[in-house]
């Protein structure tokens, strides 16, 4: 089998959570390299939407900005801002991929500051679109490297809605109901989040890792399934597409 | 309705759309022509302590000469709707030309990186922040361009980028579920890039929309930037393709490639060597007052900033990359 490095195993494992025929809200880098390597392998009609108005282009090559010409390169619709997020607001869209500089174990996101917010330490970009996509998107999915300055006991900021505080906070929040995040996926390993508490759960280990090596790199203690089977790993159809037609310039995969 | 709570962050634009209809009802609809030089344009239309609205999507089909023009003429205490604000915010933070911002996105140039001269200046204590998101943005700008003072939306609740954003959370009157309440924006004056416009102002572009019509919609005064003038013929035989009627609109600039380095769809493609100029220049403040100085206040106008950096060549270049042809170099190299 050819050897793969971590991001190709979370850019596959990501991939294979995209089911043909869905709709998937995403940005640039990696979540656009998963939603792009679904389209060409198991999810031929999955549909793909960028936040400035991009819907289910034939992207070229990877797009630099989530508003550049190849986010509605052949696509279906050039829109709007107003057009996809009011999609998500109905219904109308299951899937997202975010990130942020700190999760906490409910899967809420900080991308607004580092610090104290009145004097922060990095004053970071803020929600953008990515308050709008979680509250909307049926199940969000966040791709991020483990790593305990992330996975953080308490967010600086809570810019972004994951279970909130766990439990029923978010059913009560005002939230869109039954939409929430849905997977964590790391270079170590895959969460889902237990069903009555909302916590995050290790639910496989990537080849090669334990449970011991997840939990050391979080600063949160982690739910577990009793076995934890081995997340598969990339077979070598998905890798060559991936490096040839997904990214062959290597900007996300690396070299 | 009842109010369940409350964000704590400032409002920089009255929501009150009589106050609008009085401002709109004695602005003129008369069909004439609007054309002039952009410095003209800013010079009459941005006055200090406006409320300033940029179109496009940070460094796409963004009016990033208008961003120069407003540098080189020292306008100050402006308020920003930071919408997806990328290059344009860099530039604008370069010149410290505002002291108030809704943020929705700010501060990054995605991902090229952040903005060190845009950080500095929002950590810095001398700008006041409301927190939002692209969506309420949008829906803000929508209200205001609905004529109503506020739209309910969903998303924000349970976060704190509600707590720190203007917008109230109160129950619905018809289904008891908690909304979120975003106040109307409608800024003093905004500039919308676009590919072709007719002298009277009627315009249109190609490519996603981001949020420019709401914008347009919204703003008291419009400036719009275009890359072509085109006789009133060739928008009056496609009428379907205007977006921004001329009666909307104070002024009409032909500047073109006014979105560089930002992309102009089927036009030119971000020149991502530059961009990544800024970027470096901002780290070292001395450098970056030289850069300045060469690349927006010593220049004239925004041709002389093209012709700088690399002029019509560079711009052919750009073209190609755009439409992914001659073997023009693709993203890979970013």
């Amino acid at each position: 089998m050819t050897t793969y490095n971590e991001m190709e195993m979370m850019i596959v494992t990501a991939a294979r959570e995209l089911e043909n025929g869905a709709t998937v809200g995403v940005g640039t880098g990696a979540p656009c390299a998963a939603a792009m390597l679904a389209q060409k392998t198991i999810s031929p009609d999955l549909v793909i939407m960028f936040e400035a108005g991009g819907i289910s282009p034939d992207l070229p090559e990877m797009p630099i900005s989530v508003g550049d010409s190849r986010t509605f390169y052949h696509a279906s619709m050039a829109g709007s801002m107003g057009t996809i997020m009011s999609s998500c607001a109905r219904g109308f869209v299951d899937y997202t991929f975010l990130g942020g500089a700190q999760i906490d174990m409910y899967g809420n996101l900080n991308s607004t500051a580092i610090g104290p917010y009145d004097s922060p330490k990095v004053r970071l970009p803020g929600s953008g679109g990515a308050n709008d996509f979680a509250s909307f998107c049926w199940k969000m999915m966040v791709m991020t490297p483990q790593d305990k300055r992330r996975f953080v006991e308490k967010l600086d900021f809570l810019t972004t809605p994951g279970w909130l505080e766990g439990g029923d906070s978010r059913k009560n929040s005002g939230l869109p109901a039954n939409a929430g995040p849905h997977k964590i996926i790391t270079n170590m390993a895959v969460m889902d989040f237990e069903p009555d508490s909302k916590r995050m759960r290790v639910i496989s280990l990537n080849p090669g890792y334990s449970f011991d090596q997840v939990q050391e790199n979080c600063g949160f203690e982690l739910l577990r399934l009793k076995t934890l089977p081995v997340t598969p790993a990339p077979t070598d159809d998905e890798l060559a597409i991936l490096r040839d037609q997904v990214d062959p310039g290597r900007v996300v995969i690396g070299r | 309705m009842d109010i369940i709570e409350k964000g704590t962050g400032p409002i920089f634009s009255d929501p009150d759309p009589d106050k609008a209809r009085a401002f709109f009802r004695q602005k003129s609809r008369i069909k004439k022509d609007k054309t002039m030089s952009l410095s003209k344009a800013v010079e009459k239309f941005v006055k200090d302590g406006d409320y300033l609205g940029i179109g496009g999507f940070g460094a796409n089909r963004t009016p990033v000469a208008a961003c120069h023009e407003i540098l080189r003429q020292k306008k100050k205490n402006l308020g920003f709707a930071g919408h997806t604000a990328t290059h344009d915010m860099q530039i604008l933070s370069a010149g410290k030309a505002y002291n108030r911002i809704d943020v929705a996105y700010v501060v990054g140039l995605e991902a090229r990186g952040l903005s060190n001269c845009s950080r500095k200046y929002l950590e810095s204590g001398e700008v006041e922040v409301s927190e939002w998101t692209n969506y309420a943005l949008s829906v803000r700008l929508q209200a205001a361009a609905m004529g109503v003072p506020f739209l309910p939306m969903r998303s924000m609740l349970g976060t704190q980028t509600f707590e720190k954003s203007g917008a109230v959370a109160a129950k619905c009157p018809f289904t008891d579920k908690k909304m979120a309440l975003v106040p109307a924006l409608s800024p003093d004056v905004s500039f919308v890039h676009v590919h072709e416009a007719d002298m009277y102002g009627n315009a249109r572009f190609e490519g996603i929309a981001v949020a420019d019509l709401e914008l347009a919609n919204a703003s008291k005064h419009l400036v719009i930037t275009c890359e072509r003038l085109v006789s009133h013929e060739v928008i009056a035989r496609d009428p379907h393709r205007t977006q921004i009627p001329y009666f909307i609109v104070d002024a009409v600039c032909e500047v073109p490639y006014g979105g560089f380095p930002g992309t102009m769809p089927n036009e030119y493609f971000s020149d991502e060597d530059h961009l990544r100029e800024w970027l470096t220049k901002e780290k070292d403040p001395e450098a970056f007052e030289t850069f300045l100085q060469d690349n927006i206040y010593g220049c004239g106008n925004f041709q002389e900033y093209i012709d700088r950096n690399g002029g019509i060549g560079r711009m052919q270049e750009l073209r190609r990359k755009e439409f992914m042809i001659n073997g023009g170099d693709t993203n890979d190299n970013v």
